[in-house]
């Protein structure tokens, strides 16, 4: 029981993650392929509070998120300049970087050894120990998030961001400040991917920077495209059937040195069937590009 | 009086002068129309003055205020709008959104007014949305406004650009070939959105490959070639011109 609540949990973390990236790549266009690297300052920011200063995750949950914002707003520079694949490149290296970062800087995040003990969440002087207690905590954040973004895409603002999506020169045509409105997504958009890094830290209760590598970025960028960006119920779709589904080749009683790599061709193999059956994803209507 | 001033305009792509040291101005409240045979610059001047390209050197004035280096968006704000030679309209978003966002300002596009949904900007989506649904129906296309722009044909596309542009109420329009490729029956509609602006006191800078379309709607015809200003005067003057047949048709091979 606890192992399907296990899921759940992850799934839902993955869910914040794909929703938040797909604000950034399904409205507003822009390729960015290293979402991970906001989850990555998350943890570390609430993680590291927590341990070396005592501070509630509570407290340490935002401001991972408002520390992901200003990385975001450094990752989104170059969104100002690049296009396309360019783009994909730029934001790519910058993952890279922070990973990089998390991993070398050992006086700080103790490096590949990781950050062990971060304490959990804890409510009323209770902690939240057993997995269904913080299902619905990540269940609550996963509402909060799609609540927030469904109402920015749907503003005016959002519009905006569709429009540089459509086509940015026509945006700027009609005076749209488009540089201001792409730094503004990307940093909304780190900031809820810091969140999600956050709720996984002090779920697991331990971190290292394998957790927040590029494979993981493309992983999620793949959820967002799988079930369809530009669409609320995508990431939706895309996290739960990425999270699960491999999930259910446990149960075919493989050894793990085989179900490791069939997890990686299955999600190949998804890819390229849907890029060519589906290249709007599931229950997108956006086609890439 | 010169609403756009242009003094000593040049543009180089690698050696090429696309626009050549070009001096030029357009009067207020007038229809102007920009030709020229096919690379002659009309559309690197159009992207010069809206600030899509920067000018190697000179200088762009608007309404005696001199924008030569400003960004697109503050351009827009300065009163100028445009159109594209290829129509660039948000393929993916309804005609009505189209013509939502010229309407409305960085007050309610502001992410703070999302996250709060203020009334403030939710009535002003109101009221925007009227009026783009009045601007759709004066042209006859209300009952296309839920339709996703792609869904439209080619003229149509043309049209709700140019009210795209409008939706700004631009002191200057510049629009880049509005008729071209269009349906014949389209084309008197457009040329009468493009000379009701006179009536609105605006002024309109068009390029234009029509003779008829140029005779029919411009007072004031300005020719290029090579980048720079070969003649300028009215239709009649222009058609009648000597230099501007041989930069459209080649000297005759029995001319003196």
């Amino acid at each position: 029981m606890d192992y399907l609540l296990h899921i759940l949990v992850i799934t839902g973390i993955y869910i914040i993650l794909a929703s938040s990236l797909n604000l950034v790549l399904g409205y507003a266009g822009l390729p960015a392929l290293g979402h991970m690297a906001f989850a990555c300052v998350g943890a570390y920011t609430s993680s590291l509070l927590a341990l070396d200063f005592g501070i509630s995750p509570w407290l340490g949950l935002p401001l991972g998120g408002i520390l992901a914002a200003l990385l975001g707003f450094v990752v989104g520079l170059p969104s100002t300049r690049l296009k396309g694949d360019y783009l994909a490149l730029a934001t790519f290296g910058l993952g890279v970087i922070v990973y990089s970062v998390a991993k070398n800087w050992v006086d700080l995040t103790r490096g590949p050894m990781g950050l062990p003990g971060i304490p959990k969440f804890s409510l009323f002087g209770f902690e939240l120990q057993p997995v269904w207690s913080y299902l619905l905590l990540v269940a609550l954040f996963v509402v909060l998030t799609a609540f927030i973004i469904n109402r920015i895409v749907t503003s005016p603002f959002g519009r905006v961001l569709v429009s540089i999506r459509e086509d940015e020169v026509a945006s700027l045509s009609l005076g749209k400040n488009v540089d201001a409105y792409k730094l503004t997504a990307f940093m909304v958009g780190a900031f809820f991917a810091g969140i999600a890094g956050s709720l996984y830290a002090h779920y697991i209760t331990f971190i290292d920077p394998t957790s927040f590598t590029a494979m993981e970025s493309i992983s999620v960028l793949l959820m967002v495209v799988f079930g369809g960006m530009g669409s609320i119920a995508g990431p939706f779709v895309g996290a739960s059937a990425l999270v699960i589904l491999p999930e259910m080749l446990r149960f075919l009683g493989m050894p793990s040195s085989v179900a490791a790599p069939l997890r990686q061709m299955i999600y190949g193999l998804l890819l390229v069937l849907l890029m060519l059956y589906r290249p709007q994803g599931i229950v997108g209507r956006y086609r890439f590009k | 009086m010169a609403l756009l001033q242009i003094e000593n305009l040049s543009r180089n792509f690698d050696g090429v002068k696309a626009v050549d040291d070009l001096s030029l101005s357009v009067e207020k409240g007038s229809v102007t129309a920009l030709i020229g045979p096919n690379g002659a610059g009309k559309t690197t001047l159009f992207n010069l003055i809206t600030g899509f390209m920067r000018p190697t050197s000179g200088n762009v004035t608007f309404d005696g205020k001199e924008i030569t280096r400003l960004s697109p968006h503050r351009i827009v704000s300065q009163g100028i709008g445009r159109t594209f030679q290829t129509v660039r309209l948000f393929p993916k978003m309804t005609v009505l959104d189209n013509l939502m966002l010229p309407l409305s300002g960085t007050g309610e596009e502001g992410l703070f007014a999302a996250l709060t949904g203020s009334a403030a900007m939710r009535r002003k989506e109101e009221t925007n949305r009227e009026k783009a649904a009045k601007l759709l129906e004066s042209v006859g296309l209300a009952h296309k406004g839920n339709d996703d722009a792609e869904t439209l044909s080619f003229g149509q596309r043309r049209l709700v650009e140019i009210l795209r542009t409008l939706a700004l109420e631009p002191r200057l329009c510049l629009f880049d070939e509005p008729v071209s490729g269009v349906f014949p029956e389209m084309i008197p509609t457009i040329l009468k959105v493009i000379q009701e602006q006179k009536a609105h006191g605006r002024t309109v800078f068009f390029i234009e490959h029509n003779m008829e379309t140029v005779r029919e709607a411009a007072d004031r015809v300005i020719v290029l070639h090579h980048g720079r200003k070969l003649a300028e005067g009215t239709p009649a003057e222009i058609f009648n011109h000597a230099g501007v047949h041989e930069a459209y048709f080649g000297r005759r091979r029995n001319a003196p």
